[in-house]
């Protein structure tokens, strides 16, 4: 197992009391494997990355912890956590393309930030050169400013830089999301490049498009409303999902040849509870189509079949 | 009157036109510090859109597919070329005229989010909307029409009026402006991208509402990156690049048989629910170019018996069937 998180919780504080975001989340990814984790915006996703990197005030952690290759990463502590930050965990952000530092040139920008984790830039500099190669820029993007790169290349670029130091566990979050069709697909593929070349070990890509997930993960973890509803290989998730939620998902997403005059779509009636005070039982009650009496009580997530996690009373009832 | 137009121009030997004609429109921007640098966003685009008709523009970005949007609606002017709304020349319009052209024409664009005021409540819309243009109305009826038209668009006024931007969500705020342009008596909406900040779960709903509209006679010129959400809605497909249309016609044909080898790369990277991306190398985007005067996908382009005909003079839109044309002449020959 690479990656292994127990009941995980972290809450952001504001004036009006805590936010629950992140309110009791287990789940395992192993050696190699790519994990989608999919999921409507506030349900979490973003939280759950920066939890296991970059735990900061207004994020307050409360309980859980976080394994990586069997070592407890101490996510509450932002000092000892620099020790596994770039190293063993990398990220790359939401907005990564504006994340470069517009006043140095690229090649510049990336030897301060190896000296700040205390490896030799003189050393690292031809495998630079070779993982450039890689997603297909040129060296001399290294004596450039970032304003020079267009939208892929940036992306590309925060690609190379995250992985310099072969972290095991990348999170890409949300970064096709603002590329073009063409430009996504390929820097979705690099994504699978990089972990088949075992530069990282495994990977979480965050991502509202199950469609991208569906080309390059292994499995999907689905998240609604700052609990796992769902997770199963990508195939499982795409044709046969069981939680009631990822269905609805999956059935309202329009696909090329489909057409409104030949089937309809219908989204899901509703809207997402607020976090703040989170309904009591299942947070999916509410819009859930099949919810009975016992969905007052809170779903656990569990296997139900190998590899297939579900949270939903429902799907536990049929497989009892 | 405006009939005997469009009669006259019938009988002057057009087909029958519709409700919105571009004819040749091009932008040009000026760039660098001076302006000394001119660079072209859209360059002689002509199409048009009839009645009930729902047209999707799709193009990657920088494509110009916004800039023709802006145009329409005359946020920007037009540097050459005619925009022709039910028979009349629309950057000729001034002041009263212009003012019931926006009563026909309307936007809504991709971030509803940044479209309101933090500071009012969101029927602040509403209320420009009756200052500007029905000051006159009583409140009684003014108040049916705002209920009737939050109806339309699937709200419900006791849960919606009297809240501010941030206690609605995307999709509401989305429904919002697009009840906003209903309150004029709208033939023509310019839908700028206006799903692609929504979630999956509420977009789809904005989508079929879309489709509603179009039952009861307006027309659409729908804007999407997004090659499945213009599948599911149009009629027409328009795909751009690089500030001409490449390729235009019938959705099923412009889909099902892509002759444009942009078009086709494009349909081999979208990602696909039902199968798995092909072995296909994309050619990742090649920095802009000052050649203009070519094709403009020259530099990007794999067709092997590309001559030195495609980088010199630019293809025109050939019809290669009924209702499908297409700007590249070697796919003609396959």
């Amino acid at each position: 197992m690479s990656l292994q998180t127990k009941n995980l919780r972290v809450y952001y504080q504001t004036l009006r009391g805590d936010v629950k975001a992140l309110d009791g989340v287990t789940f395992n990814i192993k050696d190699g494997e790519i994990m989608g984790l999919a999921g409507e915006s506030g349900c979490g996703k973003t939280t759950l990355a920066n939890s296991i990197i970059y735990l900061t005030p207004p994020m307050k952690y409360i309980d859980g912890s976080v394994e990586l290759d069997g070592e407890e990463l101490p996510i509450w502590d932002m000092d000892s956590m620099n020790t596994f930050r770039y190293k063993k965990v990398s990220i790359i952000p939401q907005y990564a393309m504006n994340a470069m530092n517009p006043t140095r040139k690229i090649g510049k920008m990336t030897e301060e930030l190896l000296v700040s984790k205390r490896v030799s830039y003189k050393k690292t500099r031809s495998e630079l050169e070779r993982r450039l190669d890689l997603v297909e820029l040129k060296n001399d993007i290294l004596g450039m400013y970032p304003i020079e790169l267009s939208g892929g290349m940036k992306q590309r670029m925060v690609l190379v830089l995250s992985t310099l130091l072969n972290p095991s566990l990348l999170i890409a979050d949300e970064i096709t999301s603002a590329l073009d069709v063409s430009t996504q697909k390929a820097v979705a593929e690099m994504l699978v490049e990089f972990r088949n070349r075992k530069i990282v070990k495994s990977m979480i890509v965050i991502t509202h498009d199950i469609s991208i997930l569906y080309q390059i993960a292994d499995s999907i973890l689905v998240m609604y409303a700052g609990k796992l509803a769902e997770k199963a290989s990508t195939d499982a998730i795409v044709h046969s999902p069981m939680h009631p939620y990822t269905r609805l998902l999956i059935s309202s997403l329009p696909k090329v040849g489909v057409k409104y005059s030949e089937k309809k779509l219908t989204g899901i009636k509703g809207n997402t509870p607020l976090l703040l005070n989170p309904p009591i039982g299942c947070r999916f009650r509410d819009r859930c189509p099949v919810a009975f009496d016992k969905c007052m009580e809170e779903p656990p997530f569990v296997e139900i079949e190998k590899d297939h996690f579900v949270a939903c009373w429902r799907e536990r009832d049929r497989n009892a | 009157m405006l009939k005997s137009k469009k009669t006259i121009l019938l009988l002057a030997g057009g087909s029958v036109i519709g409700m919105l004609k571009l004819d040749k429109i091009s932008k040009i921007y000026s760039t660098g510090t001076f302006g000394g640098k001119l660079l072209p966003a859209v360059v002689d685009v002509s199409f048009d859109i009839g009645d009930g008709e729902v047209v999707s523009l799709i193009g990657e970005s920088g494509s110009g597919k916004s800039t023709i949007g802006k145009m329409i609606l005359r946020l920007i002017t037009i540097s050459s070329g005619k925009i022709i709304f039910d028979g009349i020349d629309i950057s000729t319009l001034k002041k009263n005229k212009l003012k019931s052209y926006y009563k026909e024409v309307q936007g809504v664009f991709q971030d509803p989010f940044s479209s309101y005021n933090p500071i009012f409540k969101a029927e602040k819309i509403f209320t420009t909307i009756r200052q500007e243009f029905y000051p006159k109305m009583k409140d009684k009826e003014w108040e049916e029409k705002v209920d009737s038209s939050l109806k339309a668009v699937g709200l419900n006024p006791d849960q919606v009026l009297n809240k501010f931007p941030h206690q609605l969500s995307g999709g509401q705020l989305q429904r919002f402006l697009i009840a906003r342009a209903l309150l004029l008596d709208i033939k023509f909406l310019v839908a700028d991208e206006i799903i692609s900040m929504l979630d999956a779960s509420t977009r789809v709903d904005v989508l079929n509402l879309l489709v509603e509209l179009k039952s009861r006679g307006l027309s659409i010129l729908f804007i999407t990156h997004d090659l499945s959400l213009g599948y599911y809605i149009s009629e027409k497909a328009i795909i751009l690049y690089r500030g001409s249309i490449v390729e235009m016609g019938t959705t099923e044909k412009v889909y099902s048989n892509s002759l444009h080898p942009y078009t086709k790369m494009l349909m081999t990277s979208v990602p696909r629910m039902d199968t798995k991306w092909e072995e296909v190398d994309v050619e990742l985007k090649a920095k802009q170019i000052e050649n203009t005067i070519g094709c403009v996908y020259y530099d990007r382009c794999r067709v092997p018996d590309k001559d030195t005909g495609c980088a010199s003079k630019k293809p025109q839109l050939i019809e290669v069937e009924h209702d499908h044309f297409v700007a590249c002449k070697h796919c003609m020959e396959e």
